[in-house]
C-alpha cells in the first residue's frame, strides 16, 4: 500500500513537470547589426493557442522577471528593454490561458548582447554612397582641371535676373519664401543657397527684397545671407535688416502672413524655394492672382503639381538642389552636378538590369537593394 | 578664421553623421539622435530671437506709421495678450503665476489661453486651410485646359481619376460585365494612381535623393558656401 502511495506521488510530480515544461523550442540570440541593445527571441509553439505569452528575463538565471505579455499568435520578439551591450541574459516563455494558468513553458535559454562595428544591412547604401561620391569627386576634379562640362539650361533659374529687373522697373518688391521647415531640412538650405544669389542681384539692381520666415534659426541664417550679399556687391548701406523677418512657426498663421504681404505689397516676383506642405497652393495661387512672376522649387513630390499649376517656373526635385551650383557657375559645383547625372545613369541601369533579372527569376539585385 | 571655422565644423559633423549611419557601436550609434537633440536645444533658444524680431518689426512699423500700420497693432496686441494670460493662468494643466484661475475656468469653460487658442486661433487656422479647396479648383481649371498633347493627357487622366474616386464613377461603369472589370472607372483610377502616378513620383524622389546626396556632399566638403553668405 505504501509503495502504491509513493508511486502515485511520484507519478503526480513527474506528470505535472511534464505538463509544465514542454518541448517548445526557444532560441535567443543577439540582435544583428545594432549597438548591443536588443536580443531576438523566436519559438515554435504547436499546441492549443494560449490566451497570452509571458516573456520572463533574468540576468543570473534565477530571478526571472516578467518583461512583456504578447499576443499568442506571435513567434518572435525583439527584446530591447534595458539591454546593455556585453551582458548575458536568460529567458523563458510561459504560455497562459485566460485565467493566467500556465499551459506550457519553455526551457531557459541564454544570449549575450553585443554591439557591432558595422551595420551589414546598410552595405548596399554604403556601396551607393561610395559610387556616387566617387563620381561626384571625379567630375569636380575634372572640372577643376578645366574640362568643359555641359549643363542643360534651367529656365526657372535663368528667369531670376529678368524677375529682378522687372521688379526694379516697376518699383515693386520681390518676395522670397524659404518654406516652412527648419535649417535641419536640406531643402531649406537649398532655398537659402538660392537666396544668396538672388540677394546679390537685388542689391545690384537696388530693388527691395522681403524674406518672411517661419523658423527662428532660418531667420538668423537668412539675415546673414542677405547681409553678406549686400556686402559682396559693395552696397552694405542698402541692406535693411528688417527686410528679413520672422512671422510665426504655425503653418497657416505663416500662410496668412505671407498672403497678406502678397496682397498688400503686390510683389513683382515671388520665389517659393524650400520645403512646402499644404500651404504651397494657397501661397502660389495668391501670388498668381497678384500678377507676380512666380518661381517655385521643392522636392516634396505631393506639392510639385500645385506649383506647376500655379507658378510660371518650377524647379522639380533635384533642380532645387542643383540651382545654387547652376547659378554659381563655378567648375567645382558644376562638376558635382555632372557626378549626380552619372549616379542617375547608374540607377537607371541598375533598375533596368534588376527588372530583367527579376523577370528571369533571379532576384540578386532586388534582394541586395532591399538590404536583406 | 570667421569663414573657416564653420566650414571645419560642418565637415567634421557631416562626416560623423555619415559614419554613424554605418557603425552602430557606441559612441557612433546614437550620434545622429544626440546631434538632433542639440539642434532642438539651440532652436529652442532661437525661438526667443524670432519673437523679439516679430515684436521689433511690428513696433517699428506702428511707430513710423507705415502703410497699413493698423494691422500691426492687431499682431502686437494679440502677442502681448496671449503671453500675458499664458503667464498669469497657465495653459491646460500647467498653473500660471496666479494659479489655475478657477473663477475664469468656470466662466469660460477652460483657461483663458486655451479658450482663445481653441475658439480664435484654431478657427482662423482652419479658415486659411479651407481656402485650399477654392484655390485647388481655380488651379485645376487652369491646369486642365487642353492646350497641347501633354495637357490633354493630363486632363483625361484627371477626369478618369476624379470619376473613379466618386460614386458616380462606379454607377457609370457598373453595368460593364465582370470579365471586363479593368474597364470599370474605379479600376482605371486605381491603375493610374498605382502605376502611372506612383512611377512618376518615385522618379522624382530618386532624383531628389541624388540631389540631396550631391548637395550634402558640396556642403560637407565646403564647396557650397552660399549658406554662409558666399565664397
Amino acid at each position: 500500500m505504501k509503495k502504491i502511495f509513493v508511486f502515485c506521488v511520484l507519478l503526480f510530480l513527474f506528470g505535472s513537470s511534464v505538463w509544465a515544461s514542454s518541448d517548445i523550442p526557444l532560441t535567443a540570440q543577439d540582435h544583428p547589426d545594432d549597438d548591443g541593445s536588443a536580443i531576438d527571441l523566436s519559438w515554435k509553439y504547436e499546441g492549443e493557442l494560449p490566451f497570452s505569452i509571458w516573456i520572463e528575463r533574468s540576468e543570473n538565471g534565477k530571478d526571472f522577471k516578467l518583461i512583456s505579455k504578447i499576443a499568442p499568435a506571435k513567434t518572435y520578439i525583439t527584446d530591447g528593454k534595458n539591454i546593455k551591450p556585453g551582458n548575458q541574459y536568460y529567458y523563458r516563455l510561459k504560455f497562459v490561458d485566460a485565467q493566467s494558468n500556465i499551459m506550457a513553458s519553455t526551457d531557459i535559454v541564454k544570449a549575450k548582447s553585443e554591439a557591432q562595428w558595422f551595420n551589414s544591412r546598410r552595405t548596399p547604401l554604403l556601396v551607393m554612397v561610395i559610387i556616387l561620391s566617387s563620381a561626384i569627386l571625379y567630375f569636380i576634379l575634372s572640372a577643376r582641371k578645366g574640362k568643359h562640362l555641359f549643363i542643360r539650361k534651367i529656365a526657372g533659374l535663368d528667369t531670376i535676373e529678368e524677375a529682378v529687373g522687372r521688379a526694379t522697373e516697376l518699383g515693386k518688391p520681390l518676395l522670397f519664401v524659404p518654406g516652412i521647415m527648419d535649417l535641419d531640412n536640406i531643402q531649406t538650405l537649398a532655398g537659402l543657397n538660392i537666396l544668396s544669389h538672388l540677394a546679390k542681384k537685388v542689391a545690384k539692381y537696388d530693388s527691395t527684397l522681403y524674406v518672411p520666415v517661419s523658423k527662428s534659426m532660418v531667420l538668423s541664417t537668412a539675415k546673414e545671407i542677405v547681409k553678406e550679399a549686400y556686402l559682396k556687391v559693395g552696397r552694405p548701406d542698402a541692406f535693411d535688416s528688417d527686410s528679413v523677418f520672422y512671422l510665426t512657426d504655425d503653418q497657416f498663421g505663416y500662410v496668412a502672413g505671407v498672403d497678406g504681404i502678397i496682397v498688400r505689397e503686390k510683389p513683382a516676383a515671388t520665389f517659393y524655394l524650400g520645403a512646402f506642405y499644404a500651404e504651397s497652393l494657397i501661397l502660389a495661387e495668391t501670388g498668381f492672382e497678384s500678377g507676380a512672376i512666380q518661381i517655385a522649387g521643392t522636392a516634396m513630390p505631393s506639392q510639385i503639381p500645385f506649383f506647376v499649376a500655379a507658378c510660371d517656373y518650377t524647379l522639380i526635385g533635384e533642380e532645387l538642389f542643383a540651382a545654387s551650383a547652376y547659378l554659381s557657375d563655378q567648375p567645382n559645383q558644376l562638376g558635382c552636378l555632372k557626378g549626380q547625372d552619372v549616379g542617375k545613369a547608374l540607377i537607371l541601369i541598375t533598375i533596368f538590369v534588376g527588372i530583367i533579372l527579376d523577370i528571369l527569376g533571379i532576384n540578386i539585385i532586388t534582394n541586395f537593394l532591399q538590404m536583406k | 578664421m570667421k569663414r573657416q571655422f564653420p566650414l571645419v565644423i560642418t565637415f567634421f559633423v557631416g562626416m560623423l553623421v555619415i559614419v554613424s549611419q554605418f557603425i552602430p557601436h557606441q559612441p557612433f550609434g546614437h550620434l545622429s539622435d544626440t546631434l538632433e537633440s542639440w539642434f532642438l536645444i539651440i532652436s529652442g533658444f532661437a525661438i526667443l530671437l524670432g519673437q523679439l524680431n516679430l515684436l521689433k518689426v511690428n513696433i517699428i512699423k506702428i511707430h513710423r506709421k507705415s502703410r497699413n500700420w493698423q494691422y500691426y497693432i492687431v499682431c502686437v496686441v494679440s502677442f502681448v495678450v496671449m503671453i500675458t494670460i499664458g503667464i498669469l493662468w497657465g495653459t491646460q494643466d500647467q498653473p500660471g503665476l496666479l494659479g489655475q484661475g478657477s473663477a475664469l475656468v468656470s466662466f469660460f469653460g477652460r483657461k483663458p489661453f486655451d479658450y482663445i487658442f481653441k475658439y480664435f486661433f484654431e478657427n482662423l487656422s482652419a479658415t486659411m486651410f479651407s481656402l485650399l479647396a477654392f484655390f485647388m479648383a481655380s488651379a485645376s481649371y487652369r491646369a486642365f485646359r487642353a492646350r497641347n498633347l501633354e495637357s490633354s493627357l493630363l486632363l483625361i487622366s484627371a477626369v478618369l481619376v476624379m470619376l473613379g474616386r466618386t460614386t458616380i464613377g462606379t454607377w457609370l461603369t457598373g453595368w460593364i460585365p465582370e470579365n471586363l472589370t479593368y474597364l470599370h472607372l474605379p479600376q482605371i483610377a486605381d491603375f493610374i494612381m498605382k502605376y502611372l502616378q506612383k512611377t512618376g513620383q518615385r522618379a522624382i524622389m530618386i532624383c531628389a535623393g541624388l540631389g540631396i546626396v550631391g548637395s550634402s556632399l558640396r556642403i560637407i566638403l565646403g564647396i557650397e558656401r552660399s549658406y554662409l553668405g558666399g565664397k
